[in-house]
């Protein structure tokens, strides 16, 4: 499961890891290249083995109170593996079910096994914003009530349960409930720009198609894993009329446009978003040109980061495979993601609602008041 | 709304005005506690305001507004005194400036009477039937009743014999009157009733009105000209002799008003000030056994800028209440809950003749008298002093000191290694910041900006040299040649208004402009505690002025001093303000204790955890 730790197809051997988070999503959506197939190799090398070890001490009889960490990826695999689950839900399941399988005695032991569980997913992969997001929302949403002190344990234990399981369905549907409120955002006739390949999007415009509105959509490459390739042959097999544009055509077509449509790894305390590297780019030209920008993401992503510039997250690099070597001494900016700052974003689609940039705070704040 | 207006008035042509509450109101609340404060408008420390201090966001004890009825007018009847707290809060312009003939102009406006507030009730009830008859101009008072215009022609007798007593006065060489005083002590009387509801920028216009009403209507051109040509005038806010009677009598701290104001904010306090004041409140001190001596020292203290900075005079001025509190004993036939709130008015007026109230201190002031409040009837006066002396010790503590240390710990992360971090004046939390960066082992230089009069910098620039940081320090003229240099800027603030405006050290706003034009992020780093609900759009119409001379006195000797007779030169007027104001645009990101937030979320801080201020 340490992907990041097996595979390093870089070819400076000094280089940064790679991000886990991005690999997975290189290898769920992008286009079959040999890369990827040599990646895919070792990856179920790997993850065979750890599997192993997670099904060897699952296997454990009595798990006692500080255990149940190995329980928790290997529920969170099971999950992750269902190809529409994002990983973010899958770590709420996982969460969710440690809560019901918890052998803990106190409020305060069941509190520091979910503490124990949400950290090893969390380290899982450092740089997936959406999965440490929806751990620390799990936890804070779960945990909030201060009534459960008083209450007897099983009862409290169970109000736990209960409330963990609804946010887990929550978030699953939570792309159903963002597909509803976009449909009003999708007039006939309007052309739409869609980056990469976001989930959330597809399901946006699967529900549009299916009500049988008439659009078309711009797509872009999604360099370097080329996940936008992925996105169009879907959106062609829906039946949606779509274009495909290298990533640098991004302001010549962008007269055309009506809107653009992005997902989101993450939503930052300042409304703005970390997404897939070009998305500010193209916020940028949207904006310049007063072509609204919409996201749609769950509010499961949104975290309490705050970066100032480009440079103030974690880093999150993935591999970028140029198809010729490339030269020694010359480097390459292998980033996976930038941030696009609220100013750029015009509305912010989520299940909560559909949102303006300068209430992601809001709601930060009431849910950790 | 109606209710409010109890004579109904339809003889106004049918159009009765619009009333739009601004800002955090409730209707029940301040209705009751109206009119027993427009009964006793000039009670120094009225005990009737509990009822509003108990609203929900009060808007602003900082700024306090006149009384609105002169005492010698009459007072009608409760409702125009209803009237008037409403049309405080509803009319968010600016009086209209002193130069314009036509008070109504600016009242035209809107259909709410922004003037009328100011004058007294019964020309007040008339603006909208004024209105409706569309008589602009100073033929109005024909169309006032009897009573009023006899009144107003009272009012300029009186007015015209104070001239000539001040100008007498002033040959004779006196020191200012405590005029100046008079409207400073008279807006903190007024402050507890007119709180409530009116947003601080009305308190603050209306200290403008009563003056210029009466002037406009009755006397045409006449008291402009006479102003200009005659000895230095007080603000005529107050023409009432009464009020200014007691004023004098009351107030402790003479300070003389400026002989020459500046036009722009005739409604703000300008004072000559300083040293010459000292020697004089010391000797004071024995005789007055109302102002307890701590918070006499704080004010001294404030008065020659001793103590200066948001936290700072926060800290001093509770550790002073703390002080008069544990010395204070309730007078026979008087409770606890309802004296001691107007003794902290006393001193509050007191300190505000010193020096104006900053917001921060403000919002101590209300926190305090909201727990004086909140003490169950039963406890033992010892029992009350000891849990009001732990609630300041817990607000000090939580809401200051614990609060620097969690924005300290947020800050830190945002500082990298290589950082050049730009910091204006001499902000506390922004000082512990580097200081605790530099700690950590973080590299970093600092760059300080400074600007005169008060080269606040230099202090800051002195510790941070001695804690071994390397710093550049320049003034603010050349901000714009060092910001390419710089990669983050940290500020502090007076406040975070509720629009996410910050309201800090004039010249904050430059730099912030200046760092946003170089896409250099600006962190403005304040304790939630000195947040407000107002909205302020322009650093005209809520400020603080300091001491001209300060401005004119240049050091480094005669070739300077090109202004040093300022006072002479009829064209020319100096003005050192003291704050001015950034707007959110510019501000990157606030670092509060509750977290790194964008400057939009302050009305979100303030609606979940000011409840806990009023309501626990």
């Amino acid at each position: 499961m340490e992907l990041d730790a097996a595979v390093n197809p870089n070819p400076n051997p000094g280089a940064p890891p790679i991000s886990a988070y991005y690999q997975t999503r290189a290898e769920h959506h992008a286009v079959v290249s040999s890369d990827w197939l040599a990646h895919a190799a070792a990856a179920a090398a790997t993850t065979d083995g750890a599997d192993a070890a997670a099904a060897a001490a699952a296997a454990d009889p009595l798990p006692s109170p500080g255990s149940g960490g190995g329980g928790v990826i290997e529920e969170f695999n099971l999950w992750r593996r269902k190809p529409d689950a994002a990983e973010a839900v899958a770590a709420i399941m996982a969460l969710a079910a440690v809560i019901r399988s918890s052998r803990a005695t106190t409020m305060m032991e069941l509190e520091i096994e979910l503490k124990k569980a949400s950290d090893k997913l969390k380290s899982w992969d450092a740089t997936s914003i959406s999965l440490s997001a929806a751990c620390d929302l799990f936890m804070r949403f779960v945990t909030r009530t201060s009534h459960l002190e008083h209450e007897k344990f099983d009862a409290a234990k169970s109000r736990l349960i209960e409330r963990g399981e609804k946010f887990g369905e929550i978030s699953l549907k939570a792309r159903k409930t963002i597909a509803m409120l976009s449909q009003d955002f999708i007039s006939d006739g309007c052309t739409m720009l869609v980056h990469g390949y976001s989930r959330v999007v597809l399901e946006v415009l699967k529900l549009a198609a299916s009500n049988h509105k008439l659009f078309r959509v711009l797509c872009t490459e999604g360099r370097p894993d080329r996940t936008g390739l992925r996105m169009s042959n879907e959106l062609a097999a829906l039946g949606i009329p779509v274009k495909v544009l290298i990533d640098s055509a991004v302001a010549y077509s962008m007269d055309e446009v009506d809107m653009v449509f992005v997902g989101a790894d993450g939503v930052v305390e300042s409304g703005g978003i970390i997404n897939m590297m070009g998305t500010y780019q193209i916020a940028l030209v949207a904006h310049s040109m007063n072509k609204p920008v919409y996201v749609a993401a769950e509010s499961y992503k949104f975290a309490r980061l705050y970066p100032l510039d480009q440079k103030d997250m974690t880093p999150a690099h993935r591999p970028i495979d140029f198809g010729v070597p490339v030269p020694s001494g010359v480097e390459v900016e292998t980033s996976a993601r930038d941030y696009t700052p609220p100013q750029y974003l015009t509305l912010l689609l989520t299940d909560l609602g559909v949102l303006t940039p300068s209430v992601v705070s809001d709601e930060l704040i009431q849910l950790y008041l | 709304m109606d209710i409010r207006r109890a004579p109904p008035r339809s003889s106004s042509g049918g159009v009765e005005p619009r009333f739009r509450q601004v800002g955090f109101v409730t209707s029940a609340g301040e209705l009751a506690a109206a009119p027993p404060a427009n009964v006793a408008p000039a009670a120094a420390v009225s005990s009737s305001p509990t009822p509003s201090e108990l609203s929900p966001g009060p808007l602003s004890p900082v700024m306090i507004p006149p009384p609105l009825v002169p005492d010698h007018l009459p007072v009608p009847d409760a409702a125009p005194g209803l009237l008037l707290p409403v049309h405080d809060s509803v009319t968010p312009s600016s009086p209209p400036p002193p130069s314009s003939s036509l008070p109504d102009a600016g009242s035209d406006l809107e259909d709410d009477v922004d003037v009328s507030w100011a004058r007294p009730p019964p020309p007040a009830l008339l603006e909208p039937i004024k209105r409706d008859h569309t008589e602009k101009n100073e033929d109005a008072p024909t169309s006032v009743p009897q009573k009023t215009k006899l009144s107003k022609a009272e009012r300029r007798a009186i007015q015209e014999a104070q001239r000539a007593a001040k100008a007498a006065a002033k040959e004779a060489g006196l020191p200012g009157k405590s005029k100046a005083t008079a409207s400073g002590v008279s807006t903190t009387m007024s402050k507890q009733p007119k709180t409530a509801k009116t947003p601080p920028k009305k308190d603050v216009t209306t200290q403008d009105n009563p003056p210029e009403a009466p002037d406009k209507k009755t006397g045409q051109r006449h008291p402009d000209r006479d102003r200009k040509k005659d000895a230095p005038q007080p603000r005529m806010q107050f023409d009432d002799v009464h009020r200014m009677e007691k004023a004098k009598r009351r107030s402790v701290v003479k300070q003389s008003e400026t002989e020459k104001r500046v036009e722009l904010f005739r409604h703000l306090p300008q004072y000559t000030h300083g040293g010459s004041l000292l020697p004089d409140l010391e000797s004071k001190s024995f005789l007055l056994g109302a102002i307890h001596p701590s918070v006499y020292k704080v004010g001294l203290q404030y008065l020659s800028g001793a103590i200066s900075g948001g936290n700072a005079r926060c800290i001093a001025m509770l550790l002073a209440f703390k002080d008069a509190i544990s010395d204070y004993s309730t007078p026979a036939e008087k409770t606890l809950d309802r004296d001691l709130p107007a003794k902290i008015s006393s001193y509050v007026s007191f300190l505000v003749e010193c020096r104006p109230l900053s917001i921060s201190m403000g919002n101590a002031i209300r926190f305090l008298k909201n727990r004086i409040t909140k003490l169950s009837l039963t406890v033992s006066e010892s029992e009350a002093k000891a849990s009001l002396q732990s609630d300041i010790h817990r607000f000090i503590n939580g809401k200051i000191i614990t609060a620097d240390k969690v924005i300290i710990s947020h800050a830190i992360t945002k500082i990298r290694d290589d950082d050049v971090l730009l910091t204006y004046g001499s902000p506390s939390v922004v000082e512990m910041i580097f200081n605790h960066a530099h700690e950590l082992g973080k590299k970093f230089r600092v760059v300080v900006v400074d600007s005169r009069p008060n080269l606040e910098g230099q202090g800051l620039l002195r510790r941070l040299i001695a804690k071994g940081i390397s710093c550049t320090y320049t003034h603010i003229n050349a901000v714009s040649y060092i910001m390419h240099e710089v990669t983050r800027v940290f500020l502090g603030a007076s406040s975070v208004l509720s629009n996410g405006t910050v309201y800090s050290r004039i010249g904050t706003a430059s730099v912030a402009m200046v760092a946003h034009a170089f896409a250099i992020p600006v962190l403005v780093c304040c304790e939630a505690y000195k947040f407000h609900e107002r909205v302020q759009l322009d650093s005209i119409c809520f400020n603080e002025l300091g001491d001209p001379d300060a401005i004119s006195k240049v050091p480094g000797g005669e070739t300077f001093n090109h202004l040093k007779n300022w006072m002479d030169i009829e064209n020319l007027q100096v003005s050192n303000l003291k704050y001015d104001i950034t707007p959110s645009d510019y501000v990157s990101m606030l670092i509060t204790e509750y977290g790194m937030l964008p400057p939009t979320s302050v009305p979100v801080i303030l609606r979940e955890y000011r409840r806990e201020h009023i309501w626990i």
